[in-house]
């Protein structure tokens, strides 16, 4: 691949990225979240389009124009989250629009002997009969990578394949990726988890902010290079300046040995937040940050722990009661959990307060209209008027709603979860300020980020999440980019 | 700063006029251009049925025919505009008739008293019929299709063996008049009107009274808000359970009511007359355009839908086309329905 650039509306996502894969090798890619490694590999798959650049397979130029386009040139990818139908069984995922006909009909023998034959050569078992749900992950991997093989590819893109495996079936899937590179074929590993990349890659790729940083032998890249070469920039410059926390200020919020089974489980996590005070969660993805501020806001109900807030003792059973206590969580899926999105603006506003508006049951809009209105004064959000379906604003704007249909409340405790993710400097900007704005009225925000120049410009404290406990945390005196990620990639404490 | 902002707020209120007015006058359009081709479609069939079609007593008639249809309806639209659907209503109708007849017999009341607590009764029966329609889906996530199927399949079981597989004749006459009776009659005949029947009215006053219900309160607010997007509906708070309880228990209520004036109408209940109605009522909210996937809907529009439904089966029957034709007619007319909706919504979106 070279020079590939992909834009999105406000976001260079890929700016001119190249590397090259051999025949037999695993070339390693890494880099912070957002980076654009995700967005590479969807190119590769011909999920997205390249605005510009090249891809070549065996010297050729090639356009990859969708998923049939990639499969035919011998690319196979294994995502994260696998594509496997659950309740087909495994021998019909591993053939699935590759089966095995007689005339009209299936031949299930013949798929059988197909899935057997391949499993034989990777050395490996698995239970074909079953449906795909009764799998363990690593099974499930497994079936992944059989399912690329059975397409003949070439070249096996995995995304993150060791963040749900055991330390046994990581051997297991190195022992295969092994066997699969003698007979030439080639791998990009993506992966996080740094301290793994000696044991199973050849060369390394490091990409920051949509551009190809360095490609070196592994040999040659010792771990704290890496990450130097990761973070590679100063903190930018485009933050304002937080205001101190006043040495009195009080505690607006309390956390104690909280634990939820969210989407991934949070253990034992404690922490304050005082008035003025934003604390930043910083972790890769899927280190359980998400999931303690949805703890807090009962979006997923605590099996343990307690919460206060300014001083009392709230128990969270669903959101209704962290709404009525004063916390306040701005989602960062704003479509899927912030917004309805047939709704106009004044109705997605007063959605949390609705009762405000509604003596005896009956809304009253002309008073919604008045504070919509003023929130759309006060905010910026350009929107034609009130009564403007949410679908039709721009993402900045949009979020700007989620947060009005907040502010319109009296909450001291705002969880910001990814403010900023998909909208333009600009409305970041502005988002920043009014972040300052909510500090000022003496509110305390917790505010989780995967980017980390934003964590340490917007945070009077960090702290670091990895498998779902704080490991770490750092005044903003002498937090770096480098002692954040080696505590978020397992290196360090 | 400040001055900026309001007067950017004076200038926003003033678009939301001009938004206002703008769709006034769409509405205004839409509504002139309607007219103008229902008044050449009347007449064409007035035409066609040697002037039998426009007749107040054939008009009449059309909107008491519409009436069970369209009180289902009603609940209906509610169930569906949470992305819901409720299978059950037409077994309902025959359960709460049975019960209603049974229990009106039963007791020693008379006139208004007996059918106020018949009303009390029914209602009873079809909101907690409506309630144990809710309970899985909102407790477990089972799927409404599935609950409301059983419950269809239970209460029309449990009414046949109510009623040992027959009417059950009521012996009181203080249901008649709801049942065919007409009001203003004396005022109305020298317009050449039969007068208004009870039962139109009582569709009225449900229509409306909804209509305020689904566009005017929090609750109705919660209805839209749960079908738009049930997870941010939730996490602003929304008790989402009782809210979608409460469509459920809305939709057994109006069967309810439709059971009591069918009953009233035919002088028993019957543990067959509701077989088809759910289909109808769906079929009704889908041509006044609510969406099946939730989040938008009108109480006023599935009038509406239940009237064309309504006309069309009135004029099929006055242009002497057979049955068979009429129900190959029907099924066009509302997947033309649909299409064009969605076609319409695509315009827009673009």
């Amino acid at each position: 691949m070279s020079g590939i650039v992909k834009t999105f509306p406000g976001v260079r996502a890929l700016d001119g990225v190249s590397f090259d894969v051999r025949a037999g090798e695993v070339h390693a890619l890494v880099g912070e979240n957002g980076a654009g490694k995700s967005t590479l590999m969807k190119v590769l798959a011909g999920a997205y389009r390249a605005d510009a650049g090249t891809v070549e397979v065996d010297g050729r130029v090639v356009a990859i124009d969708g998923p049939r386009a990639a499969e035919a040139l011998g690319i196979g990818m294994i995502y994260q989250e696998f594509n496997l139908v659950p309740d087909l069984r495994v021998v019909d995922n591993i053939l699935l629009g590759h089966e095995p006909m007689r005339g009209a009909l299936l031949d299930s023998k013949a798929a059988l002997a197909r899935a057997a034959g391949v499993l034989g050569d990777l050395g490996i078992a698995l239970p074909l009969e079953l449906p795909a749900r009764r799998l363990s992950v690593a099974q499930q991997q497994m079936t992944e990578i059989a399912k690329a093989l059975v397409r003949s590819a070439r070249l096996i893109v995995m995304d993150e394949p060791t963040a749900a495996l055991t330390e046994r079936e990581i051997d297991a899937l190195f022992a295969l990726i092994a066997k699969l590179k003698a007979q030439g074929v080639a791998f990009v590993y993506i992966s996080h988890r740094l301290e793994e990349l000696p044991r199973i890659s050849d060369r390394i790729t490091v990409i920051r902010d949509g551009k190809t940083i360095e490609t070196r032998v592994t040999a040659d890249l010792p771990q704290d290079e890496m990450i130097r070469l990761m973070v590679g920039r100063p903190v930018a410059a485009h933050f304002p300046d937080l205001p101190p926390v006043a040495p009195d200020a009080p505690v607006v919020l309390r956390v104690r040995g909280l634990c939820a089974a969210g989407g991934v489980s949070i253990d034992d996590v404690s922490f304050d937040v005082r008035a003025g005070e934003i604390v930043g969660l910083a972790g890769l993805v899927g280190a359980g940050r998400t999931d303690i501020v949805r703890a807090i806001a009962g979006a997923d109900v605590p099996v343990a722990g307690e919460i206060e807030v300014s001083g009392r003792r709230v128990r969270v059973r669903g959101p209704h009661d962290a709404i009525a206590a004063g916390i306040a969580l701005i989602t960062e899926d704003r479509k899927g959990q912030g917004l309805v999105l047939g709704m106009s603006v004044r109705e997605n506003t007063t959605l949390a307060h609705l009762d405000r508006f509604a003596a005896r049951g009956f809304v009253d809009r002309a008073a919604e209209e008045g504070v919509t209105n003023e929130e759309i004064a006060e905010l910026r959000i350009r929107t034609p008027n009130s009564e403007q379906t949410v679908r039709n604003l721009s993402g900045g704007n949009q979020q700007k709603v989620v947060l009005a249909k907040w502010l319109i409340g009296d909450a001291n405790v705002f969880l910001f979860d990814e403010p900023t993710r998909g909208i333009d400097v600009g409305a970041k900007a502005e988002i920043y300020a009014l972040m300052l704005a909510l500090l000022a009225r003496g509110i305390g925000i917790v505010m989780v980020s995967s980017e980390l120049p934003e964590v340490l410009g917007m945070s009077h404290r960090v702290l670091v999440v990895r498998e779902g406990r704080v490991r770490a945390e750092f005044a903003r005196a002498d937090v770096t980019p480098a002692k954040v990620i080696a505590v978020a990639a397992g290196v360090a404490a | 700063m400040a001055g900026d902002a309001s007067g950017l707020k004076a200038a926003l209120e003033a678009s939301a006029g001009d938004a206002h007015a703008k769709a006034n006058r769409a509405l205004a359009l839409r509504t002139a251009g309607g007219i103008v081709a229902l008044v050449i479609v009347v007449v064409t069939i007035n035409f066609f049925s040697h002037g039998s079609f426009l007749t107040a007593v054939n008009l009449t008639n059309v909107l008491r025919q519409i009436t069970y249809n369209a009180i289902l309806a009603i609940g209906q639209t509610f169930v569906i505009v949470t992305a819901g659907i409720d299978l059950s209503v037409g077994s309902l109708i025959e359960l709460t008739g049975v019960v209603m007849a049974g229990f009106a017999n039963a007791v020693p009341l008379q006139g208004p008293a007996l059918v106020a607590a018949t009303l009390v009764v029914g209602l009873g029966v079809g909101c907690l019929a409506g309630l144990v329609n809710a309970l899985p889906v909102v407790k477990l996530n089972l799927p409404p299709f599935i609950t409301t199927l059983a419950m269809m399949l239970m209460a029309r079981g449990l009414a046949f063996k109510l009623a040992h597989g027959r009417p059950i004749a009521v012996n009181s006459t203080a249901f008649d008049g709801m049942g065919t009776g007409f009001l203003f009659e004396g005022a109305l005949r020298p317009l050449g009107l039969p007068g208004i029947p009870v039962s139109v009215l009582w569709m009225a006053v449900l229509v409306v009274a909804f209509a305020i219900v689904l566009t005017r309160t929090r609750f109705g607010r919660y209805v839209f808000a749960i079908g738009g997007n049930e997870e941010a509906a939730r996490l602003a708070g929304i008790n989402v359970g009782l809210v979608k309880t409460m469509v459920y228990v809305i939709s057994g209520g109006c069967a309810a009511v439709a059971g009591l004036l069918l009953m009233a109408r035919f002088g028993s209940g019957s543990p067959n007359t509701g077989i088809g109605s759910e289909l109808q009522s769906i079929a009704a909210v889908v041509v006044g355009g609510t969406s099946l996937m939730g989040g938008r809907g009108s109480v006023v529009a599935t009038f509406f839908g239940a009237l064309l439904i309504g006309l069309l089966n009135n004029v099929m029957n006055l242009l002497g086309i057979e049955s068979y034709t009429q129900d190959i007619v029907l099924g066009a007319v509302i997947l033309i329905a649909v299409i064009v909706d969605e076609l319409r919504k695509r315009y827009l979106r673009a």
